[in-house]
């Protein structure tokens, strides 16, 4: 029996118009979410990873902002609802962290004061006191020393690890089903990086929370997810379980990606394996794949690849989804040859 | 084997004044932001420093191209003691030793065609006649990998990779002979990362260049490093080459610090035993006696908070190329 | 906190001091004799030297800025014997066209400048902000537009222009109110409240919309801090996320602006008070220029001097309770 899956979401589109032009962040893509698992959704600057996930909690919605598509979470449709009903979802059900964790919270009010909003916003008629106990539960929860003293401190008054605590601790007060994190860690160290990936994953466990991470560090989604969804020119381009992709990638670009990365890992001196070109302007998508001016096997197929969208279609033997014409047996033996 | 010394850093120190006691708002003690750093950089090679936020290695980046004045120590080029110099042969000074930024967005004037923001420094020192200067920029784009026809362009036009190529052609101006890259590749996407990378190696190889590489990004220094420092907290304590720091790492807070990475294989396959440091880093405002990474070390003894360890060879036994350490109990040690 | 504070006012001391000092020796090295200006056209030399020892003209330079330093704490005697007379503290000096101490002077026109500027005040900052935050909500839409096009003509319009056009229009064409004729609000309530209407009109306008572009721009970019968005993630209301957020972090550069701009106010709006007659300190020292009555000249400069200065010491105090990242200095 399959089972439901928590978000899903299908054939999204978000356009944006500026004065340059229409902008197509993102275009048609589809992932479902299950509880307890964690999606990571991997791709570079203008892939339109942060778009898609904004597009979850309708935060794209404004004047220049155009979305199409559905987004059931647990059967209901999050793109349709009213306004009072998405904010009931917001910060309760589904919640979402940011990259800077300095910017993320509001300056002029105190940690505690921004936790106990976040937490009244949806137990209206819990009193503040009540409240205030709960958030320095989840202060200690979340490894802030001293929480009684510093509750009432105001963020620039700590560091950006102890900062992106805070954040998490204002997400997750209400314990929501999905947690959406936008490049949690980038902004940190790395030994805070590894507290902190560390933290979501305990939370996650305790909870049986659905994580979707989005991020462009392979190493952090090697570690921490479970599904992975690599975008490219606002498109997914390849589906697959963690240990699929990085062990049988069935699109040039993660091939790409995976190289680049692995050859800055080993040890030996020499080159850099690179993907040449940079990443397609989102003003001007191109008929055809994206991908093509910078995709090494396109010579082989060159007409197809260069009028028709690739569209994401599983690739047997294995469980994966690739957007590429030439996601044959062939393909991925070749590919398989290269890597061992 | 080893080349001759090209920069070499005597125990630097930079201390910022910080904050405001009292009505006068007189100083309340001091960033040590750079506290007593020994470093050599050979020719043709690159010194890779690594750390992270707050351990001085921008500071000392700044310092090291007199762009900071130290509070103390001195800093040697090419024989040189350069760290006093000023108007007229701080001027030349310039032309031997430039530096490249890490925010590619930031770091170029938005005002100025790429051709101006790469021919200013020859026109500031003057090394270039009027007339060649067109060709001498062009000549530099083209070593740098952007098209020479784009001379007019503005820096928005540019991506963030190429703006970074322009940070370099802008450093290889003066034919300098050292090159200071502040993070140059940390706020690029990977696939341009590693071009960027390549680029440096090739330039390094084509002119003779020595680099002082820092970076928090550890996979990225240990392609490009002949010599990794690892900072802390404003002191170096652990010196090594790449092959040795790596796999063999002598100090705790290396060790912690190599074990954060997370590493682009799935974690079913990879089962590391990964250390988790405790809290934050400490201010360093007022930094402890003793050992610095003494709080967040798993092995640290009575010794360590109570006196600091001297940067050295690991034990007695340990040979030259094993590189240095400041530790009381080193990892490797017999 | 108070260590904040504390500085700020040490400073502000200083800083009076210092202003104070200042503006007593740029009218003390003028090239003309105070004494001479004392007394009309016809005026004999013996009354001019008379006059000059009275005033303390003959002592020089730093003892009279010391006797008028004293003067404004502990009053001043002029002259001696049976003519002298005496300015009560603070003394900022005497006028003799007017017969009167500066300090009464001051003190008759004062609070007119003080009902003007703050029922301005009042008005530029709710239409200004009101407007603002409502053009920044609308963005790109038509109200933000024609508030765009209302303000670009309110800006260019000089203060005397919108003075005579509004007076023109309401009290001569249509006739819907008197010509302002000044009354205390503690008199006559109601003439005061018509007297004062087109004035703060007047002043308002031009005010009203800078402030209005000023707010509308800070709006538009506190609501693109990353913050703002959290905020909605959290799932606030719209009007929650306005207030406590994107108001909270706009506001405070405008209001300490708008601290600045009503200390200004207070050292006279001398083109508004022309134009209506008010008798308040603009009005005072423009008098005081025409007539070269140096002692009031003095005084009014001081007083505003002194306001710029307070009002910045509050302005930064001010600033450090509304945002907490200033306190560390």
């Amino acid at each position: 029996m399959e089972k439901i899956p928590l978000l899903s979401v299908e054939n999204l589109n978000v356009e944006f118009s500026t004065p340059d032009g229409v902008v197509h962040a993102v275009n048609n893509v589809s992932f479902a979410v299950e509880s307890g698992k964690t999606l990571g959704i991997v791709g570079e600057s203008g892939s339109g990873k942060s778009v898609t996930a904004s597009s979850i909690l309708k935060l794209n919605s404004g004047v220049t902002a155009k979305t199409q598509g559905a987004i059931l979470f647990n059967g209901r449709d999050v793109l349709g609802a009213d306004d009072k009903a998405i904010r009931s979802i917001r910060g309760s059900e589904i919640a979402m962290i940011f990259q800077d964790p300095l910017s993320a919270l509001n300056p002029y009010y105190t940690i505690g004061n921004q936790i106990v909003e976040a937490y009244r916003v949806h137990h209206r008629d819990v009193k503040k006191g009540a409240a205030r106990k709960i958030a320095l539960e989840m202060l200690h929860r979340v490894g802030i020393p001293n929480p009684e003293a510093r509750i009432d401190e105001y963020p620039h008054q700590f560091s950006g690890g102890m900062r992106q605590r805070i954040v998490i601790a204002t997400a997750l007060i209400n314990s929501p089903k999905l947690l959406i994190a936008d490049e949690p860690t980038t902004a940190l160290d790395v030994t805070v990086q590894a507290q902190i990936l560390d933290l979501m994953k305990d939370i996650q466990k305790e909870n049986s929370m659905a994580i979707i991470l989005i991020t462009h560090d392979l190493g952090v989604v090697a570690e921490t997810c479970d599904d992975v969804a690599v975008m490219y020119g606002g498109r997914i381009v390849e589906k697959a379980t963690v240990n699929e992709l990085f062990l049988t990638p069935t699109h040039p670009y993660s091939f790409g990606l995976l190289g680049a990365v692995r050859s800055l890992d080993n040890s030996a001196r020499g080159e850099l394996q690179t993907i040449a070109g940079s990443p397609p302007s989102l003003l001007h998508l191109p008929s055809g794949c994206s991908f093509l001016p910078r995709c090494g096997y396109a010579q082989q197929n060159l007409a197809q690849c260069s009028s028709v969208v690739p569209e994401l279609g599983k690739v047997s033997p294995t469980e994966s989804f690739s957007a590429c014409h030439l996601r044959t047996e062939a393909l991925i033996s070749l590919k398989m040859k290269e890597i061992a | 084997m080893s080349s001759e010394i090209l920069l070499e850093g005597k125990s630097l120190v930079k201390y910022f004044p910080h904050g405001s006691k009292g009505i006068f708002g007189k100083s309340d003690g001091f960033v040590q932001a750079v506290d007593g750093v020994n470093l050599v950089l050979r020719k043709g090679q690159t010194l890779g420093i690594v750390g992270e936020s707050g351990c001085g290695k921008s500071t000392l980046a700044r310092v090291l191209t007199r762009l900071i004045e130290p509070t103390s120590g001195n800093i040697i080029l090419d024989g040189r003691d350069i760290t006093k110099v000023s108007g007229k042969e701080l001027q030349s000074l310039r032309r031997d030793i430039q530096m490249i930024f890490q925010d590619p967005f930031s770091s170029l004037n938005p005002r100025h065609s790429v051709g101006e923001i790469i021919a200013s420094p020859m026109r500031i020192q003057n090394t270039v006649p009027k007339g060649n200067e067109k060709s001498r920029v062009q000549e530099l784009m083209e070593l740098v990998g952007l098209n020479p026809e784009h001379y007019n362009r503005y820096p928005h036009e540019f991506s963030g990779g190429q703006r970074q190529r322009i940070g370099i052609a802008r450093a290889l101006a003066l034919n300098p002979k050292v090159i200071v890259a502040d993070e140059p590749v940390s706020a690029l996407d990977v696939s341009i990362q590693a071009q960027i990378l390549n680029l440096l190696e090739q330039l390094q190889h084509d002119l003779g260049l020595s680099y002082v590489f820092i970076a928090h990004d550890l996979s990225v220094v240990r392609h490009i490093a002949d010599e990794v420092a690892v900072m802390y907290l404003g002191k170096v304590v652990e010196i090594a080459r790449p092959e040795v720091l790596y796999s063999a790492p002598a100090h705790p807070y290396t060790k912690a610090l190599l074990s954060a990475v997370p590493s682009a294989t799935p974690r079913a396959s990879h089962m590391h035993s990964r250390i988790v440091l405790q809290g934050d880093v400490p201010s360093p405002i007022n930094p402890p006696v003793g050992c610095r990474f003494a709080a967040r070390c798993w092995k640290a003894q009575d010794i360590c908070v109570a006196q600091e360890p001297a940067l050295g060879p690991q034990s007695f036994t340990s040979q030259p190329e094993e590189g240095l350490v400041a530790c009381h109990f080193p990892e490797n040690s017999n | 906190m108070t260590t904040f504070i504390a500085r700020r006012i040490l400073f502000a001391l200083v800083l009076l001091a210092a202003v104070s000092l200042f503006t007593y020796l740029l009218f003390a090295l003028l090239p003309t004799d105070p004494a001479a200006l004392t007394c009309g056209k016809n005026c004999k030399p013996e009354l001019i030297a008379a006059n000059r020892v009275r005033l303390g003209y003959d002592k020089p330079i730093y003892e009279q800025y010391w006797q008028f330093i004293k003067g404004i704490f502990a009053g001043r005697t002029y002259g001696s014997g049976d003519i002298a007379f005496t300015c009560p503290a603070p003394s900022l000096g005497y006028s003799f066209n007017q017969h009167e101490c500066v300090s009464t002077l001051i003190g008759k026109t004062f609070p007119v400048t003080a009902f003007l500027s703050l029922g301005a005040f009042v008005l530029w900052m709710l239409l200004g902000v009101g407007t603002g935050t409502f053009a920044a909500l609308h963005r790109g839409k038509w109200q933000d537009r024609l508030t765009s096009v209302v303000t670009s003509i309110g800006v260019s319009l000089p203060t005397f222009y919108v003075g005579l056009l509004v007076l023109f229009s309401v009290v001569i064409w249509l006739q819907w109110l008197p010509f302002p004729h000044y009354a205390s609000p503690t008199e006559n309530f109601h003439d005061f409240l018509a007297a004062m209407i087109l004035p703060w009109i007047t002043l308002a306008v031009l005010s009203a919309a800078s402030y209005t572009r000023l707010t509308r721009n800070g709006v538009l970019e506190a609501m693109n801090e990353d913050f703002v968005r959290f905020g909605v993630a959290k799932g606030l209301k719209n009007r929650t996320v306005i207030r406590r957020y994107v108001l909270r972090a706009a506001l405070i550069p405008i209001v300490t602006i708008a601290g600045l701009d009503f200390a200004a106010l207070l050292g006279g709006a001398i083109v508004t008070e022309s134009v209506f007659s008010l008798p308040g300190m603009g009005r005072l020292a423009i008098r005081s220029v025409t007539d070269s009555d140096l002692p009031v000249l003095v005084g009014t400069t001081l007083v505003a001097a002194v306001f710029i200065v307070m009002a910045n010491t509050i302005v930064d105090i001010v600033y450090g309770v509304l945002d907490p990242r200033v306190r560390v200095k």
